[in-house]
């Protein structure tokens, strides 16, 4: 059985329907990818997926337990963790607080008092090493608001990453990258991937279709389309679209 | 705006000491600068509110524009345990930080998933709402009149009972709820928890996608923050030997806002101490001249917001970086310098 599934997913605003009958479903050490023009669905897919909002009908199971409907920080209690398409990451702080501030352990003692967080070596080090994971190392104590943008971009992965998700959701990681940084990120997911199964949203198609397992293509909020990269090339509408058009 | 993103293990720093040593020698000189004894127990009884409203204004970002009524809530608290249970001071203070905590965990159940101009509002609403009931429900408030002849109760330490009736002694005791209160704050915006409020202040959303309840830490901090207001209450009514409305107006609650913003309590855990310290000093001062002292200080209060927005705790920080720059003539990183 699947990893992670979703089932007859519906979600509307008012009268617009946004999500019909979505359903999806990723194996366990794959990488998923989730395509589609601008406005089909898919980061309110995503949102319907990570808690963000609640869907009007279906399921989504993870790991066989039903997770439909749960609050963000409960989805990613079990093991589950997104980053943004659009940078979300505490401005105020070191790019290694943003990181330290997201770790499972810290978490555990959220509401202790008498704990410093300063003096907490372990926490600091797991924190160093994800930074060191997404290349990150020697800006530890870089603000968030002094690092590039390639280098935000890769803390937004880190932060997700450190929750120590079983399922990482990877909005858009190249939003905005020039084509030497989208190469490092391409590098970056490659690793992560050996861990972590990964679901990923992306634009960049030529990005896309290199390092996933598995895509699917969303449009008018339905899945139109799903295979390997392969298939996806033969398939009809998605050559027409031009969607594939770069791979 | 945030604070210095160091943290520290110590429960107590120099800053602290230094409050100590300010604050326990006041009722020596405060007579020969001009001003009373009694001011300076108003002013610890404002400190004591004005931080643990801070934790929810400077280090949670939810402006409670009602927080007034919760200083009211804890006064009335107080005189009514005193005339209706125990006229013991421990008792009675323990009740107005109980009770007034659990008006405070009520309304934030109807708070704690807002933010920004809704929360706000909302605050606002509820305040009001206290006050009304607080003015028409004369059978306890006793209404416009207030709850009159609340004693100060003496301090009780089993083996002797020290009287505060006289503003020396009733200040030192305020000193003393200060002094245990400051160190219990200072860990508290220390620690994980308070890390996490100021995670929340930055970037709400992102706290609950790296896992943790945001609507349990804001209601909590909201609680916590009433709690103390309700401790701070309680010793206002027996400052003012009686527990009046006026300070559970939309006027009160609103001063203490700007208290804690002219201090500076988005940048220093001791923001709201100088504010406080300010305010109180402003209107003795400048109100010994001019009626109109109010305006003066509402004046000096745009004139920061428009030109340094730190406020007070800012500008000592700048000039403490220029002190520390001017030493050793290394560029400051301008890393983690902010706050």
């Amino acid at each position: 059985m699947a990893l992670f599934e979703a089932r007859g997913l519906h979600k509307r605003f008012g009268h617009q329907v946004v999500l019909e009958r979505i359903d999806l479903s990723f194996e366990a050490g794959s990488l998923s990818g989730i395509m589609g023009p601008n406005g089909a669905g898919k980061t309110t897919c995503f949102n319907v997926l990570t808690g963000r909002y609640k869907p009007d009908r279906g399921s989504v199971r993870f790991d066989g337990e039903d997770i439909t409907g749960l609050a963000p920080h409960r989805i990613v209690g079990r093991g589950i963790s997104r980053s943004f398409q659009i940078m979300n990451l505490f401005d105020e702080y070191t790019a290694l607080d943003n990181v330290v501030i997201a770790l499972p352990q810290v978490r555990a003692r959220g509401f202790s008092v008498t704990h410093a967080l300063d003096a907490d070596t372990e926490a600091r080090d797991r924190a160093e090493a994800v930074l060191g994971r997404v290349g990150l190392r020697g800006r530890e104590r870089t603000n968030v608001r002094s690092l590039s943008y390639g280098e935000r971009r890769a803390l937004e992965i880190g932060v997700a990453l450190a929750t120590e998700p079983r399922l990482l959701f990877v909005d858009e990681p190249t939003a905005g990258l020039g084509t030497s940084a989208t190469g490092r990120l391409a590098e970056l997911i490659r690793e992560l991937k050996r861990h972590t199964t990964i679901v990923m949203i992306e634009h960049d198609m030529r990005f896309l279709f290199a390092l996933a397992d598995r895509i699917s293509v969303i449009h008018w909020g339905q899945v139109i389309a799903e295979g390997t990269p392969d298939e996806l090339r033969e398939n009809p509408w998605v050559r027409r679209s031009n969607l594939g058009g770069l791979a | 705006m945030d604070y210095d993103v160091k943290q520290t293990t110590a429960w107590i720093t120099a800053p602290i000491l230094l409050s100590f040593a300010v604050f326990g020698t006041l009722p020596l000189w405060i007579e020969a600068v001009g001003l009373y004894h009694y001011l300076g127990a108003e002013v610890l009884i404002w400190v004591i509110f004005a931080l643990g409203y801070n934790l929810l204004l400077g280090y949670t970002g939810l402006p409670s524009f009602g927080h007034g009524a919760f200083l009211g809530i804890g006064a009335y608290a107080f005189g009514l345990a005193q005339f209706e249970v125990w006229p013991n001071l421990w008792f009675c203070l323990l009740a107005a930080v109980v009770v007034t905590g659990l008006f405070g965990a009520v309304t934030a159940l109807f708070l704690s998933h807002r933010r920004g101009i809704y929360f706000a509002l909302m605050t606002i609403a509820f305040g009001q709402v206290f006050f009304f009931i607080a003015s028409k429900w004369t059978d306890v408030t006793h209404g416009e009149d207030g709850l009159l002849n609340i004693a100060r109760l003496p301090v009780d330490l089993g083996v002797v009972a020290l009287p505060v009736t006289g503003n020396v002694e009733f200040y030192y005791l305020c000193f003393a709820v200060y002094a245990v209160l400051v160190v219990l704050l200072w860990r508290l915006t220390n620690s994980p928890y308070g890390r996490i409020l100021r995670a929340i202040k930055q970037n709400e959303t992102r706290v609950a996608f790296v896992g943790y309840p945001v609507r349990l830490y804001k209601w909590s901090v909201f609680t916590l923050s009433c709690a103390v207001a309700g401790l701070a209450g309680g010793l206002f009514a027996m400052a003012q030997e009686g527990a009046y409305i006026n300070v559970m107006s939309l006027q009160w609650s609103g001063i203490i806002v700007l208290m804690v913003l002219i201090g500076g309590g988005f940048v220093s855990f001791w923001g709201p101490v100088l504010g406080v310290v300010l305010y109180f000093v402003a209107r003795d001062i400048l109100g010994a001249y001019t009626e109109t002292w109010l305006l003066w200080f509402g004046l000096m209060f745009v004139a920061l917001v428009m030109f340094k927005p730190q406020g007070l705790a800012g500008i000592w920080q700048d000039i403490a970086r220029r002190a520390v720059a001017r030493r050793k003539p290394v560029p400051v990183a301008a890393t983690g310098a902010e706050g």
